[in-house]
């Protein structure tokens, strides 16, 4: 394990965040805070309760994860995409370091960056209403599994990509639409039957169905089914790398 | 001459060198997904502590072969090792002992020249060492702006970084693509003191270049690609003398309409302008006939105002090679 190389390419991508903090992490947290004025306060103190929590406390960990996954996908995609955009791949592709090592560098800061980013609104969210976490092992659990599964995702967009408008395309049209249909804001309890059943094919809903169990010790699937599915996905995403890397996918050709 | 005595004869002369072979190409080929042959078989033995120059048109196959050694391109066929070490197989061993300066200036722009060249030494395996990196950087004359973002930097700085990167994991192999590509004539000249300066330290050194005064000024081995092939390989200065000619323009005080007859067994052409007369000869060979020429103009009642000589230069030698191939 060439441990110097992952650590060189962890701490290069690091710095790029911390070099643009405003946009990295301030970004997030404010466009957060305002879900939570709108929805939580303005409108959600109009709703009655939902699951046994206030409108503003339930849609919590349906908002961690929004941001979350499209700061796992988007900071994973532009990780590995710029160096190929500006050539700088040539050189990590020259370096004596297995394609593993590339994968935990680049996804391993991106899941840091989003990791992080999910704990500051989850701090962020505890000025704007009451919290409480019932399962803070299995939360942080999920987390951690959810940042790395969807930077996996990006790390693969990223290669994908063939310009900018394709980087942004699958956040912007997949993602999001997912998060938000997926039970950010709503249980799908709420949905006419029918909807209930088509909502299931959204791998998003086992994901904020999961993370809020942990919260509440209530979910719209089981737990054990949401970790099944963000495994199976983890376990997608890494076969796809796996793939990328041994045939040169738009990288070694 | 023919492609394959021109081959023949590059092997001998690599037998003949009998240097420790650092980096071995054997019958490596590439042909990209569109279909594109950039590399037919490539051979060649690169020896330890050489400058080889890669000369070639643009769409030759240089930059493919580079990449192939360096890991960045995956060849169709054949195997490169690198001090014994199996590129494909040994990529770890072998990819540690090669340095890579890019023919394009690929740098982050926002970071610093000092995080860049850092960086770089930790992506290939090397632990921090600031003094190390130090006398890369002050070697480079970038010592100063080690705390200057990237996209501060003229192009020729930004040619050192990227020369600085390629050193910074102290290689034994450098592959240096184009460097000279659009700089002044002034930094060229730097360059090549900083290339010789490296070989001095023992490192071995390719370079592609399609200038031919580049290759002319400081490799000891000069080897031609055209069309994925490789024409051949042969120390410069015996390729010079090999294919060169040598030429020597008299500069006559009387206007000549003809050859005089004492004269026309020389290979002589007398000037446009009739007022000299041009003796092309080859200076491999023992005997020149000049002697017995400057002998023979006196005989034949000739007054010479001047003599002035001219050597074939490696561009018109390789000028003749490409044109023998079309």
């Amino acid at each position: 394990m060439n441990f110097h190389a992952v650590k060189a390419i962890y701490v290069f991508e690091m710095s790029r965040t911390f070099r643009t903090l405003l946009q990295s992490v301030v970004s997030p947290v404010l466009s957060t805070s305002l879900y939570f004025v709108v929805f939580g306060a303005a409108i959600g103190s109009r709703f009655a309760e939902v699951e046994g929590v206030s409108y503003g406390t339930f849609i919590v960990p349906g908002l961690i994860m929004l941001t979350v996954l499209t700061q796992s996908v988007s900071n994973a995609s532009f990780g590995i995409y710029f160096p190929r955009f500006i050539g700088t791949i040539q050189e990590i592709l020259s370096a004596p370091i297995s394609s593993l090592e590339i994968v935990t560098g680049y996804v391993g800061a991106a899941a840091t960056k989003s990791f992080l980013i999910g704990l500051i609104i989850l701090a962020t969210a505890h000025l704007f209403v009451p919290l409480r976490i019932d399962h803070p092992v299995w939360m942080l659990g999920f987390l951690v599994l959810t940042c790395l599964s969807f930077a996996l995702f990006g790390f693969i967009i990223g290669i994908w990509a063939k310009n900018f408008e394709q980087l942004q395309l699958v956040p912007l049209l997949v993602i999001t639409p997912l998060v938000f249909l997926g039970g950010s804001f709503y249980s799908i309890s709420m949905l006419p039957p029918i909807w209930q059943k088509v909502t299931l094919f959204n791998p998003v809903v086992y994901l904020i169905s999961g993370f809020r169990w942990s919260f509440f010790s209530e979910g719209d699937v089981s737990v054990s089914l949401s970790l099944a599915m963000v495994t199976l996905f983890l376990a997608i995403c890494l076969g796809t790398i796996m793939w990328i890397f041994k045939t040169g996918y738009r990288i070694r050709n | 001459m023919n492609t394959i005595q021109l081959q023949k004869d590059a092997a001998q002369a690599q037998q003949q060198a009998g240097g420790e072979t650092i980096c071995s190409i054997t019958e490596v080929s590439k042909t990209y997904t569109g279909g594109f042959r950039a590399l037919e078989a490539v051979s060649l033995d690169i020896e330890k502590g050489e400058i080889l120059a890669l000369l070639g048109p643009n769409g030759a196959g240089k930059t493919t072969l580079i990449s192939i050694i360096c890991g960045i391109v995956k060849s169709s066929g054949g195997t490169v090792t690198v001090d014994g070490y199996d590129v494909s197989r040994d990529y770890r061993q072998s990819r540690s002992l090669i340095g890579l300066v890019p023919q394009e200036i690929n740098l982050e722009p926002f970071e610093t020249v000092s995080n860049t060249v850092n960086f770089s030494r930790g992506l290939f395996g090397k632990p921090k060492d600031a003094a190390y990196i130090e006398k890369v950087l002050r070697r480079l004359s970038l010592w100063d702006k080690r705390n200057d973002q990237i996209v501060t930097l003229s192009g020729g700085m930004k040619r050192r970084v990227l020369i600085a990167k390629a050193l910074s994991h102290e290689p034994r192999v450098l592959f240096l693509d184009e460097p000279t590509a659009g700089v002044d004539v002034e930094l060229r000249k730097d360059m090549w003191e900083i290339v010789r300066a490296l070989q001095a330290d023992g490192v071995t050194i390719i370079l592609t270049t399609h200038y031919i005064e580049e290759a002319e000024a400081i490799a000891d081995r000069v080897g031609v690609i055209d069309k994925g092939r490789l024409l051949l390989v042969e120390d410069k200065t015996t390729l010079m003398q090999r294919m060169g000619t040598k030429q020597i323009r008299i500069e006559l005080q009387d206007e000549l309409t003809s050859i005089p007859d004492g004269l026309s067994h020389y290979e002589l052409e007398i000037d446009n302008s009739g007022n000299a007369l041009i003796y092309t000869y080859d200076p491999s060979g023992g005997r020149t006939g000049i002697t017995s020429l400057f002998s023979d103009l006196k005989s034949a009642g000739l007054v010479l105002c001047d003599v002035q000589t001219h050597q074939s230069s490696l561009e018109e030698i390789f000028v003749d090679l490409i044109k023998a191939q079309t």
